[in-house]
C-alpha cells in the first residue's frame, strides 16, 4: 500500500476535482469542434490531441501514473512502442504495395 | 504459507503484487483495443466512403459525462477508503455502480435503435467496427461492474477483518475501472466524432 | 540467515491433510500440482497431435489407398472405405499444427516446467496469484476441449490451417456449428489461460525472488520464462481481437476480412465487402512470430539448466546470454512480416523486415555459441537429459540456418510454403524444443517424484527419436528445394517438378511411425518410475539451484521449503577452486 498518501488524500482529492472539471470542458470542447466540420486531417490532428489530454488526465492523476514506479513506467513505455509498431507497420505495408497493372 | 507483498510493497520495486499484475494486465489490454483501433484505420483508408451522421452524438456525448463522473467517484470510493471512511466508500462505489447501469442502458437503447432500422452489423464495415469496438468496450464495462458489486457487497466484509488489503483490492478494481473510461474517452470521437 | 516459515496466519490454505481430494489434486491452488495438470494434460495432446500426423502420413506415402484395420473408424464423411478426403486432411493438418503448438507446446514448456520450477528456483512459496493459477488451467482445459469437439461436429475440424487465412477460413462450413468458429473460440478461451498465466509469471518472477536473490543471480531458465511471459502478455491480444472479428464475420455476416465482390464457386458472395483478408496475417502473424519465441525461450532454459549441471562447470556468458534473450524479445515484435513476403508488400517493407529479421538471428546465435562453448574443458556426465540437451543445439543450428533464405526476401520467393518451411520450423520445434522438453523431464522427474526413469530405456528413447527426427525432417528440406508446396493432400503427387522427390514421402512416413514406436518406450518409463523407479536422493544430479538444493525431494505441499532459503551468489558455482565439493548450492555461502 502507498503508505505516502495516507496523508495527503484531501489535497488529492482537490486535484481529482480540477482533473473532472477539465475532463467534462473537454468532452464539450471536442464535440463542439466537430460541428465545425473541420477538414479531414485538421479534425483527426484536434480530436486525437483533445483525447490524449484526457486520456493522460486520466491515467495520470486517477490512476496515480504521474507517481508510479519505475517498473510500471518501462512496461507501460514498451505497452506503448510495440502498439505503435502494430499500428504503423500494417499502414505502412498499405501504403506501399506492388501494384500489378 | 504467506505469499509475502500482497499488502505491503516490496522495497526494490515499490508495488505489492496485485498493482503490478492489474498494470501488466492493462498493458496487455492496450495492446487488445490498438488491434482493433488497427483495424479500424486499415479498414476506413481502405474504404472508398465512410457513413456519417448514423450515431448519436449527444447520447453519446452524455455517456461520457456518465463515464467520466464513474471515474471520479470510483477514485473518490477508494481515497474514502484510505481516510478510513467506509461509510463514503459505500456511497462513492455505489455512484459508480450507477453510473455503470446508466452507461449501459444508454447504450442499450442506441443499440436498439440501430437494430430497429436495420442497421446491423452486417450492413456496412463502419457497422461492423463501431458494434465490435463498442461491444468489447461494453463487456468490459460489465466485467467492471461485476467486481465493483462485489466489492461493494459481500466483499466489503473483508474491510472488518483486513482494511489494508481490502483498500489495495479496492485501488486495483478502480485501476480497471479507469482503464475502461480511457478507451471510451479515445472510442467517443474516433467513431462518432470523425 | 535463513529464518523458518511459520505457520503464522494462514491467508490462503488450509493444511494438506484437511482438503478434500477435490481441492487437492483437481481444483488445487499448489503451483506444483498445476504443473502437473499442465503437464499431463499437454503431453496427451502433444501425442494426439502426433496421431493427427501420423494419419496424414499415411495419405502421403500411399496417396488415394485405403488406410488398412483402423481406416474404417473415421467414418464415411472422413475416409470412405478407409480413403482420405482431402477435407479431411485439411483438418488434420490445420488441427495439427493448432494443438502441437497451443495445446502440447506452451502449456508443457511455460505451463508444466514453469509453474513447477520457476517458484522453486526463486525461494518461493507458491505463484503470486495462486488462484489465478488454478483459473488459467482449467481455461486451457475449457480451449482444449473445444478444439478437440471440433472433430466431432457435422463439417467437422477447422480446415483452413493452424493460420486460419480468410476469406477461406471465413467461408469454409460457415456459421456456428463450423470446425472454424469452434477454434476461434477454442482461442479466445486459450489466449485468455496464456494472458491470466503471463501476469502471474512476470509478478511471481519479479516480487517473490527470495533474499539475496538479484536478478543477475536467477538461473537462465528463470530468465527464459519471464522474457516468454512478456511476449505472450503483449503478443496474444491482437490474435484474440482478429479471433473475434473473424467470429463476427462467420457468425454476424461481417466483412472484416472480405474484400468487396468475392466470387466463390462462381458466385458473388452477399456480405458488404469492403474487407481486408491482408489484416488478418498482419493480426495472426503479430502475434505468431514472437510466439515462435515463446517456443524456444524455456527450451533454451532447460538446455542451459541441463548443461551447466552436466558439464560441472558454470554457463559461459551467462550475462550475454541474457542481454540476448531480453534483446531477441523485443525484436521478435518486429519481424512478422516475413511471413508475408509474398502478399504483394512493396520493396521498401519488405527491405525492412528483411533487415530487422536478420539481426533477430544474432542474439540466438550468441546463445546457442555460448552453450556450445561452455562444454569446453566441462567433465561431462552423459546422462539422458544431457544426451538430449546436447542435440538440440546442432539441430537447433539447423532449424535456425534453414531460417536464413526463409528470412531474405528474394530466395523466400522460392521457398516460401514449401516444404521447406515446414523442414526448418519442424527442426527447430521437434528435436529442437521437444528435445529440449524431454531433457527437462527426465532432469525433473527426479524432484517432483523422488525417483529416477530408467536410464537404459532413457537412452534407447534419445537415439531412437534422434535418427528419425532427422529421417522425418531432412527430406522436407530436399522436397521444398525441389518446390512441392505444402498442405498438398497427395503429397506433390499431380506436379512434374515434384515426380523426382516424391519417393521421400514413403521415407519421411515410416520415419514417423517408427518415431511413435520409440515415444511408447518413453510413456511406459515414464509411469513405470513413478511406482518403481530407484528411489534418489534429496539433490541427485548435485545441482546449484534452489529447487535441488533448498527445497525436499518431492517438495512439501504449500510452501516449498522448510525454511525459506537465503541466496549468497549465482546459480553456477560448480567446481569452484578451493570448495568442498565441485558445486555449490544458491543457499550456501563460499567458503571465502
Amino acid at each position: 500500500m502507498d503508505s505516502s498518501h495516507s496523508e495527503d488524500i484531501p489535497k488529492h482529492v482537490r486535484k481529482y476535482v480540477v482533473v473532472f472539471v477539465a475532463l467534462l470542458a473537454l468532452t464539450m470542447i471536442t464535440v463542439t469542434v466537430s460541428y465545425l466540420h473541420l477538414e479531414k486531417t485538421a479534425a483527426i490532428t484536434v480530436a486525437l490531441i483533445i483525447a490524449t489530454v484526457k486520456g493522460s488526465l486520466v491515467a495520470s492523476y486517477f490512476m496515480h501514473l504521474i507517481s508510479e514506479k519505475k517498473m510500471i513506467y518501462m512496461a507501460l513505455i514498451l505497452t506503448a512502442l510495440f502498439f505503435v509498431v502494430l499500428m504503423g507497420l500494417p499502414l505502412l505495408h498499405h501504403a506501399d504495395p506492388i501494384l500489378y497493372k | 504459507m504467506e505469499i509475502p507483498y500482497t499488502i505491503a510493497a516490496r522495497p526494490d520495486t515499490g508495488l505489492f503484487n496485485a498493482k503490478m499484475g492489474i498494470w501488466l494486465f492493462l498493458a496487455s489490454e492496450v495492446m487488445l483495443f490498438g488491434a482493433l483501433f488497427t483495424t479500424y484505420i486499415l479498414l476506413r483508408v481502405g474504404a472508398p466512403e465512410w457513413p456519417h451522421g448514423e450515431l448519436d452524438v449527444p447520447l453519446a456525448t452524455i455517456n461520457t459525462a456518465v463515464l467520466i463522473s464513474s471515474s471520479i467517484t470510483m477514485v473518490m470510493a477508494w481515497a474514502s477508503l484510505m481516510m478510513k471512511q467506509f461509510n463514503k466508500y459505500k456511497l462513492y462505489m455505489g455512484l459508480t455502480i450507477l453510473a455503470g447501469v446508466i452507461f449501459l442502458v444508454i447504450k442499450a437503447f442506441e443499440y436498439g435503435h440501430h437494430f430497429e432500422t436495420g442497421e446491423l452489423p452486417s450492413k456496412s464495415t463502419f457497422l461492423a467496427i463501431y458494434f465490435t469496438m463498442t461491444g468489447l468496450h461494453g463487456l468490459h464495462v460489465v466485467g467492471g461492474m461485476i467486481v465493483n458489486s462485489y466489492f461493494w457487497g459481500p466483499g466489503s466484509r473483508m474491510w472488518k477483518t483486513e482494511p489494508a488489503r481490502f483498500t489495495n483490492r479496492v485501488e486495483v478494481a478502480g485501476l480497471y475501472w479507469h482503464f475502461v473510461d480511457l478507451v471510451w474517452i479515445f472510442l467517443f470521437p474516433v467513431l462518432y466524432l470523425l | 540467515m535463513t529464518h523458518p516459515v511459520h505457520a503464522g496466519a494462514h491467508t490462503d490454505l488450509h493444511h494438506h491433510g484437511e482438503q478434500s481430494f477435490w481441492r487437492q489434486y483437481v481444483f488445487s491452488t499448489d503451483h506444483k500440482v498445476i504443473g502437473i495438470q499442465y503437464g499431463i494434460t499437454s503431453l496427451f495432446f502433444l501425442f494426439f497431435g502426433f496421431t493427427l500426423m501420423m494419419l496424414m502420413r499415411w495419405q502421403l506415402a500411399y496417396p488415394g489407398e485405403a488406410l488398412p484395420i483402423i481406416g474404417s473408424i473415421f467414418g464415411q464423411d472422413n475416409m470412405p472405405d478407409g480413403i482420405m478426403l482431402p477435407e479431411f486432411y485439411n483438418q488434420l493438418g490445420a488441427m495439427h499444427g493448432t494443438i502441437m503448438v497451443f495445446l502440447g507446446v506452451v502449456p508443457l514448456a511455460v505451463g508444466a516446467f514453469g509453474n513447477y520450477v520457476v517458484p522453486l528456483q526463486i525461494g518461493a512459496p507458491d505463484m503470486a496469484f495462486p488462484k489465478l493459477n488454478m483459473t488459467s488451467y482449467w481455461v486451457y482445459f475449457i480451449g482444449g476441449i473445444t478444439m478437440l469437439g471440433s472433430f466431432f461436429i457435422p463439417g467437422g475440424a477447422a480446415q483452413s490451417g493452424w493460420t486460419s487465412y480468410p476469406p477461406l477460413s471465413d467461408i469454409t462450413v460457415p456459421g456456428f456449428w463450423g470446425g472454424q468458429t469452434f477454434w476461434l473460440i477454442g482461442m479466445v478461451f486459450l489466449i485468455t489461460s496464456s494472458l491470466l498465466g503471463s501476469v502471474n509469471f512476470i509478478v511471481t518472477i519479479m516480487q517473490l525472488r527470495t533474499k539475496g536473490l538479484s536478478l543477475m543471480r536467477l538461473p537462465f531458465f528463470v530468465w527464459s520464462q519471464l522474457v516468454t511471459a512478456f511476449l505472450l502478455l503483449l503478443a496474444f491480444p491482437p490474435l484474440e481481437a482478429a479471433g473475434v472479428l473473424q467470429l463476427m464475420d462467420r457468425i454476424a455476416g461481417t466483412s472484416f476480412f472480405l474484400p468487396s465482390g468475392l466470387v466463390v464457386s462462381g458466385q458473388i458472395i452477399p456480405n458488404t465487402g469492403g474487407g481486408n483478408p491482408l489484416l488478418w496475417q498482419h493480426l495472426f502473424w503479430f502475434l505468431a512470430h514472437p510466439e515462435v519465441y515463446v517456443l524456444i525461450l524455456p527450451a533454451m532454459g532447460i538446455v542451459a539448466e541441463v548443461i551447466a549441471n552436466n558439464t560441472r562447470k558454470p554457463l559461459w556468458g551467462y550475462k550475454s546470454m541474457v542481454y540476448s534473450i531480453i534483446f531477441l524479445g523485443f525484436i521478435s515484435f518486429i519481424v512478422w512480416a516475413h511471413h508475408m513476403f509474398l502478399t504483394g508488400m512493396g520493396t521498401a517493407i519488405s527491405a525492412f523486415f528483411q533487415t530487422t529479421t536478420m539481426i533477430i538471428s544474432i542474439p540466438s546465435v550468441i546463445v546457442l555459441s555460448c552453450l556450445f562453448i561452455s562444454l569446453y574443458g566441462s567433465s561431462m556426465r552423459f546422462n539422458t537429459p544431457m544426451l538430449f540437451a546436447l542435440a538440440f543445439l546442432p539441430m537447433f543450428g539447423i532449424g535456425g540456418l534453414t531460417g536464413l533464405p526463409l528470412g531474405l526476401a528474394a530466395s523466400d520467393i522460392a521457398l516460401h510454403d514449401t516444404y521447406y518451411v515446414i523442414g526448418h520450423f519442424h527442426y527447430v520445434v521437434a528435436p529442437g524444443t521437444i528435445f529440449a522438453l524431454f531433457a527437462g523431464i527426465y532432469y525433473w522427474f527426479p524432484k517432483a517424484t523422488g525417483r529416477q526413469m530408467n536410464e537404459p530405456m532413457g537412452k534407447l528413447h534419445f537415439w531412437g527419436s534422434f535418427v528419425c527426427m532427422n529421417v522425418i525432417f531432412f527430406p522436407m528440406l530436399i522436397q521444398g528445394l525441389a518446390g512441392v508446396s505444402r498442405r498438398l493432400y497427395d503429397g506433390g503427387q499431380q506436379y512434374a517438378h515434384a515426380q523426382g522427390v516424391l519417393y521421400l514421402n514413403e521415407v519421411m512416413s515410416i520415419g514417423a511411425w517408427v518415431m511413435c514406436l520409440f515415444q511408447f518406450v518413453f510413456i511406459i518409463n515414464f509411469f513405470m518410475s513413478m511406482r518403481k523407479g530407484k528411489k534418489v536422493e534429496e539433490n541427485h544430479w548435485h545441482a546449484t539451484t534452489l529447487e535441488w538444493a533448498a527445497a525436499p525431494t518431492p517438495p512439501v505441499p504449500h510452501g516449498n521449503f522448510k525454511t525459506i532459503p537465503e541466496v549468497h551468489h549465482g546459480p553456477y558455482e560448480y567446481s569452484v577452486p578451493g570448495q568442498a565439493k565441485d558445486y555449490n548450492p544458491q543457499n550456501e555461502p563460499m567458503k571465502a
